[in-house]
């Protein structure tokens, strides 16, 4: 790093964490679509909780009013970010907790490892954290000799099953409840070998091979869905008291935090705890919101350390546009009403943050390296419906920004393509009427046409349009012969 | 890296990032006031018969199970009831000795401090409440308050019995809000624990308290 670097906003790194798949979007959503077993499940799961959403959002009179206030205390958020966070640091501190700056994902492991190091444990249990997934920790504590128990029903069932997650609320949304039952009876250590499929059975399976992990655990850590500035006060939002567990009955506590995850006042949290649980689990509360300020004396962890992450955000906040994706509450209702989504599952965006917001967070994260990198395929999924911008709670205009980093991956390519090649064409027939009409006549697409008028194969480069969807046939006169014929 | 981590500390580095980002993406315009035309204050009168009405119907959806007392001096006999079977429960320190003296339980008392695994051998937790909030169905615990302590107490045994009054019952989020002190931990409760993690449907009893019980103290059903 040059000293001009200093100071600029500054994309995640390659090579550590998962930010970045390793093969495009339509490759990837190719495979993940012909997995019928896969789409049964998301097609179950997403029906489900899209009911569940709009029977809890339509008894709210005042939704949309605290849609808007959510949308702007993050704006408002982001116009002074570094102040709040200067804030957040300084009330924290004051009661007795520690706050660490993170430039990126390896800087903010190494810190965790350092952390858990020094309390001389080599076991860990976690809450669910997607800034923790994002930057790869698990990893990086295993190779420090540190073990990470993922405590969350569904993070568990990753886990066990080595596997990656696919939504921010269930990450093992992808996996109904007989794999589930066959993952734990292949990896929980002692489990009950007549377990069935019932889902109170599986919980209760969790609950009693994690129960011991809990009562005896020394370190734990967790993410952080909302740190107001003024006071300090963390919130940890979750349904199973598995985050209770971490929260209170361990000696240290490791919060790792992206510095969106701000909010200005303790007050605010009146519209986010609305907001939240409803378009999130579709419920009028979780079952459980824990909130804590630093250190309490006799009360829970006495050790308590904050970890502010960067990796790419401040990247996303130079973009005035772009930077909303950051106000982003990870409810997943976007991911719920995509229709994307709910065919291709959350595997296919390649980072860990899916669907609608995944596919403009991720790339303005990272940034966009060329045309081959995968997540400038990610703004093309989507077909720009809205469904994600009238779900989402904080009332993120997401199809826009789908548009925009659309515009961003086309200025990433390098070399034109047929797009590229087929708009230069269009562009050179129509500077002027006479070449127009020369253009018009030697189209003669119809040739194509199928008994239904439309073209379902064309010959290269239109064959790129066509292996997706079928275009419309050009009527059999132009309007220019149209009016000739009619108006002479 | 290493020259540039030596000269400036991650500290003064994500800061001047963010300030530069802060101003290369600030909105034309300035951002507008925060907009607060949403409900401050919810439909029903806090600590109103209706209210608590709303408050049982709510709670009860989660499937914890609502018991009324007339007043404070019929919660010992409604207490007696709802542990009735039930062999020891923990307390907090502060807690109203009238609400456990007849009970035919081992009550321990959090005071000194009981350890994880003597709490895991007990069978039941017995506390207040700060505030509940109608609309959802919340109880809110604010930990070292004299009858709600400390937060493992009402994690770690698994039946909670939790005794809200009246005069502590809201509508709406904001009001519970505007009632809690956010530098003492806060637990906000809606139910017993669940889950959501298989197919997406709420199943009760995790890693918390699988049996919520509430007593309801205050004014008659409306």
């Amino acid at each position: 790093m040059s000293s001009t670097d200093l100071g600029m906003p500054t994309t995640a790194p390659d090579g550590v964490g998962f930010l970045r798949g390793s093969e495009p979007f339509p490759a990837a959503a190719h495979r993940a679509l012909a997995d019928t077993q896969l789409r049964r499940n998301l097609g179950h799961a997403t029906r489900t909780i899209r009911a569940k959403r709009a029977g809890v959002v339509a008894e709210v009179p005042d939704w949309e009013e605290l849609r808007r206030a959510g949308e702007a205390i993050k704006a408002d958020t982001m116009a002074r970010l570094p102040e709040l966070l200067e804030q957040l640091e300084a009330s924290v501190t004051a009661r007795g907790g520690v706050v660490h700056w993170a430039r990126d994902a390896t800087e903010a492991n190494a810190i965790v490892a350092g952390l858990v190091r020094d309390t001389g444990a080599d076991e860990v249990v976690k809450v669910k954290s997607i800034a923790t997934q994002e930057i790869g920790l698990n990893e990086a504590l295993a190779e420090q000799g540190i073990t990470a128990t993922e405590t969350d029903l569904a993070e568990l069932i990753v886990q066990l099953s080595d596997d990656r997650p696919s939504h921010f609320l269930v990450p093992a949304i992808h996996r109904n409840r007989s794999e589930i039952r066959d993952i734990f009876l292949r990896a929980m250590p002692g489990v009950d070998p007549d377990l069935t499929d019932d889902p109170r059975r599986l919980a209760m399976a969790a609950r009693a091979h994690l129960r011991r992990k809990f009562l005896s655990a020394r370190v734990a850590i967790s993410g952080a869905n909302f740190a107001a500035a003024d006071t300090g006060t963390i919130s940890v939002v979750e349904s199973e008291g598995n985050g209770r567990m971490c929260l209170t009955l361990p000696d240290t506590l490791i919060t790792v935090m992206g510095v969106e995850k701000v909010v200005p006042r303790w007050s605010d949290m009146e519209v986010f705890l609305q907001l939240l649980p409803r378009s999130s689990t579709g419920e009028r509360m979780n079952p459980y919101t824990s909130t804590w300020s630093g250190v309490t004396p006799g009360d829970g962890p006495q050790t308590f350390h904050l970890v502010l992450l960067d990796n790419g955000r401040s990247n996303v906040l130079a973009s005035e546009d772009g930077r909303s994706a950051l106000h982003c509450i990870r409810c997943s209702a976007c991911l719920n009403v995509c229709p994307v989504y709910e065919r291709t599952g959350g595997h296919a965006y390649g980072s860990v943050y899916p669907g609608p917001i995944g596919a403009v967070l991720s790339p303005q994260l990272t940034g966009i390296s060329g045309p081959d990198d995968p997540n400038a395929s990610l703004p093309y999924a989507s077909s720009l419906c809205g469904a994600c911008f009238d779900a989402c709670p904080v009332r993120i205009d997401i199809p826009n920004l789908l548009v925009q980093q659309r515009a961003a991956s086309i200025a990433a390519h390098r070399t034109p393509t047929a797009q590229d090649l087929a708009m230069r064409t269009v562009a050179a027939a129509m500077v002027s009427p006479g070449r127009f009409r020369a253009a018009e006549r030697v189209l003669g697409l119809g040739r194509f046409a199928g008994r239904s008028g439309r073209i379902r194969f064309l010959p290269y480069p239109g064959s790129q349009w066509t292996s997706a969807r079928d275009a419309p046939a050009p009527p059999a006169e132009t309007f220019r012969q149209w009016w000739k014929r009619t108006r002479s | 890296m290493v020259e540039a981590d030596a000269l400036v500390s991650a500290r003064e580095e994500v800061l001047a990032r963010l300030r530069a980002a802060r101003d290369a993406g600030a909105p034309r315009g300035g951002v507008p006031p925060t907009p607060r035309e949403y409900r401050r204050v919810g439909a029903l009168a806090a600590g109103s018969a209706e209210v608590v009405d709303r408050l049982e119907e709510t709670v009860t959806e989660y499937r914890a199970v609502v018991f009324r007392a007339a007043g404070p001096g019929d919660v010992p006999a409604v207490l007696a009831s709802v542990l009735e079977g039930v062999g020891s429960v923990v307390v907090p320190p502060g807690l109203p000795t009238t609400w456990t003296d007849g009970l035919a339980v081992t009550v321990r008392r959090d005071d000194p401090p009981l350890s994880v695994p003597e709490l895991d051998g007990l069978d039941a937790v017995l506390t207040g409440a700060s505030v509940a909030i109608a609309d959802t169905g919340t109880l809110v615990l604010a930990a070292g308050e004299p009858d709600q302590g400390r937060r493992a107490i009402t994690l770690v045994p698994d039946h909670h019995v939790c005794v809200v009054d009246a005069a502590a019952v809201v509508s709406s989020v904001p009001e519970a809000l505007a009632r809690l002190d956010p530098t003492r931990p806060l637990t906000f409760v809606s139910g017993p624990s669940a889950t959501s993690d298989i197919e997406l449907d709420r199943v009760e009893g995790v890693h918390g308290p699988r049996r919520l019980d509430v007593v309801l103290v205050g004014p008659p059903r409306a």
